[in-house]
Order: structure tokens, then sequence, then C-alpha cells
């Protein structure tokens, strides 16, 4: 299979997307969405950790032997989350409280593992470095959908906080859609997370199934009667 | 990994072993560099959060000092709260002359400790208090927080005398403070943990008052 950028964008937003086809990452997703802004916060150290570890692991694939890898990528991740964590500390101050431990468990993340083991060890520098960046931006997708979904039906409110992530100039993302909302408490709790990822999942597979079955009407040929739409 | 041929000399456990010593000392170095460039703005970052929660506890009207360095290191002898061993009193003052006292006190929550800043007057009457984290059920007992609700203001005012002891508890108990529903456990703890800090404040209110020469400010 011949590696484009063009696959790699498509195969990191969607088809091949962290949480809807991997499945992996879901322990902070579920934590950290209880708010668009911490998804999106969570989701943007995510990448850079992302971004970073395949730039460096794709750049010493030939000198790490098969033997000791998994140790070494361990190594280099956890310095790079250190390092996101003591800057965001140091000068992300707020939004460090806000996402709390989920720093330093950006560690634990199998996507970033696995993106290392099964990509960046086996391909160029430009191509990892851009295959993180699209698993990335994938993330980040699921992260603030699912945070959008349980705050607005939570506790009424969209990115709540945006300032203390972007800075002043974006206050006006923070809206109150629903004023005096009593708030539906169970979509902020851990249930709630099980229940929107459920449906995002099964949104994901009712779109993917809409989808091929477009592109098989579009290629059979119409002189053929028996068989009607197989999927 | 995308070579090929692997030249043999990579398969000697001294490779393996050289390398990882190698990769183990590359990321030790950065980690330090990292932590050397972030280590005062972090200081500053708790320091400026300090002041924030004593500046809701304490007026700011109420003192032109800088309350962060006034500080005196308390030990609890056999007034155990929580299995605290120490309390750190921070002192305000205005024209050399001490207007409060702030620290910070222990209850013990329903889903486990309940940190509380608690300031007060050098009568010993609360300017303030707030809750500083807790890990009760969110939507019964976090109304502590001042952001859910006002149940903290409740406090202020108030002294070890007024009211009387056997109104220091939740309504339920006969007392003057009011309960959550569905959440008793939680105020209780709030209110036993800032009765103890009172308590704490008389016990050593002498060696707080006097200490450096300070003269207190009678109210």
């Amino acid at each position: 299979m011949t590696i484009t950028y063009n696959r790699i964008a498509r195969d990191g937003f969607w088809n091949n997307n962290v949480v809807m086809s991997q499945m992996l990452a879901l322990c902070p997703l579920l934590a950290v969405t209880s708010t668009a802004t911490n998804g999106l916060g969570m989701g943007l150290a995510t990448t850079v950790v992302m971004i970073a570890s395949a730039l460096i692991i794709s750049l010493i694939r030939d000198f790490v032997t098969t033997e000791v890898r998994i140790p070494v990528f361990v190594l280099i991740i956890a310095a790079i989350v250190t390092i996101v964590d003591l800057s965001m500390n140091a000068w992300l101050h707020e939004l460090h409280k806000v996402l709390g431990l989920f720093i330093p468990l950006i560690v634990t993340n199998c996507a970033i593992l696995g993106r290392a083991e099964s990509f960046a060890s086996r391909n160029a520098v430009r191509y990892s470095v851009f295959d993180g960046l699209m698993m990335g931006i994938g993330f980040i997708f699921v992260l603030v959908l699912i945070g959008a979904m349980r705050e607005m039906l939570g506790s009424g409110t969209l990115f709540a906080n945006a300032s203390l992530l972007l800075g002043d100039q974006f206050q006006f993302l923070e809206m109150t859609l629903i004023p005096e909302y009593g708030g539906f408490l169970l979509m902020i709790l851990p249930p709630g997370g099980f229940l929107a990822l459920g449906f995002l999942l099964a949104g994901k597979r009712l779109l993917d199934r809409r989808i091929t079955f477009s592109e098989k009407k579009e290629t059979r040929v119409d002189l053929s009667m028996p068989e009607q739409a197989t999927s | 990994m995308s070579t090929v041929r692997e030249p043999s000399y990579r398969k000697r456990i001294g490779y393996h072993a050289g390398l990882l010593w190698a990769m183990a000392a590359i990321c030790s170095a950065a980690l330090v560099i990292a932590y050397k460039a972030t280590d005062e703005d972090i200081k500053l970052r708790q320091r400026e959060d300090m002041q924030a929660t004593l500046q809701q506890v304490i007026p700011a009207r109420l003192y032109d000092n800088d309350i962060l360095s006034d500080k005196l290191d308390i030990p609890l002898d056999g007034h155990v709260m929580a299995g605290k061993a120490m309390i750190t009193v921070y002192r305000a003052s205005k024209h050399n002359k001490l207007t409060g006292f702030a620290y910070q006190v222990t209850g013990l929550g329903y889903a486990g400790p309940i940190e509380i800043m608690l300031g007060v007057d050098t009568s010993g009457r609360i300017l303030g208090t707030r809750v500083i984290s807790h890990s009760e059920t969110p939507g019964l007992g976090d109304k502590i927080e001042i952001k859910k609700d006002d149940w903290i203001e409740l406090f202020n005012g108030l002294s070890l005398g007024a009211p009387s002891t056997e109104k220091w508890k939740v309504k339920k108990d006969g007392g003057q403070f009011d309960q959550f529903t569905g959440a008793t456990i939680t105020p209780r703890a709030v209110i036993k943990a800032v009765r103890q800090g009172l308590e704490f404040f008389q016990q050593h209110r002498t060696e707080l008052v006097h200490i450096d020469n300070k003269t207190s400010v009678q109210k």
C-alpha cells in the first residue's frame, strides 16, 4: 500500500480514527470531556506529544533495535509528556489546574505508543510527523464533539472557560445555550460519557455504511438484474 | 525497523544496553533543562494561586503587607485535625498592625478530606471561608463550593461564642446551618472543620498576635 499524504490524512481523521476505529484512548476521553474546552485542551496537548514523539522516533528509527524498542519509545514519550506538563504548569496554569492529573496520564495513552510502533518507527520523518498530526486532529475532533454533546446536555453551556485555553480574545465562544438550565447531571458523570461515546460510534458506523452504499450504487452496472444492495 | 540488512554489531548485547543508556542520558538531560526553565514560573504561579485564595477569605482592603511572607507554622499538639501535624497561619496587617489571619483546616467529608481556607480577624470572628478542594458528589455535596452555591458564606461574621455551641450544627441536628437534600455528611464535615479551626485560633491566639513585636488591633 503506497503511502501518500492524502491517505494518511483520511486515515488519521476518519478511516483509522484513534477513538472511532482503533478504539484507543477511551479512558482520558471519558474523563476529560465534561466540557468542550477541556476536550480541546487535552486534544491539543496530546497532539503536541504525538507530533514530537513521531518526529523523534522516526529520526532514530534506524538506530533502535527491535529488542529494546518499546522501552526506548516509552522513555521518549514519557520525557515529552513531562516537558509538556511542566510547560503547562508554568505558562498555561489555569488550564493545567483544570486538566489536572490527565496530562501526565497522556503517557499511558495507547494511541501514542501505538502510532510510534506501527507507523513512526517504519516510515520517513515527513510521513510520520504528518501521521502524528492527522491522528491528533482526529482525536481532537472526537474530544470536542463528545465534550460539546455532554456539555450542552449536561450544563446547557458550550465552550465554557474557552478564554482559559485560548486567551481573552476567544471569550465570545463561551455561550450559555439554555439559561437557567437545571442540568442533566448524568451527562457530566461517567455514564454520560459512555452513552455519548456509544452514540458517536453508532453514528460513525451508520455514516460509513451510507458512504459505502452510495459508492456501490454508483459503480453497479444497471444491465444486470439479480442482486439488490448487499450491504 | 526499516533497514533490511542489520549490521552484525547491532545484535550484540552491548549495543542494546548502550542504546538504552544513551537514551536514558539524553532524556534525563532534557528533563533537567525543562525543569530548570520552568521552576521559577511554576513557583510564581503557586504563589499567585495562594494569593487569590487568601484574598477570598480576608478582604483586600484589610491588609497591605505581603501576606505570603508573614507566616507562622503552628504545630498541633493533642489537637489533631484529620491527622494534620501542623497548620501554617498567614498573617494580614495594615500599617504594621495585625488585622487578620488565614489558615487551612481539613474536614472529613463523605468521599475524602475537604480542604477549607479560613480567614478570621484578631478577635476570632470569621472574615470568610472557602472550600479549596474536595471529592464530594457532584450535584449533591458540591454545594459547599462557592461557584455552586452561596452556602459557604453563612459562616461570615460568626465566632465561637456566636452562635452558641448547640447551634454550630446542621438544622437536622438542632443547629442553625442549612443542610443539603441528600447530602448531610458533607455540610456536617465543613461545619465541624470550621469550628475546629476557630478553636485552634482561640488556643493559639496569644502566640499569633504577639510574635515579632507586631501590635494587634482590638476590634
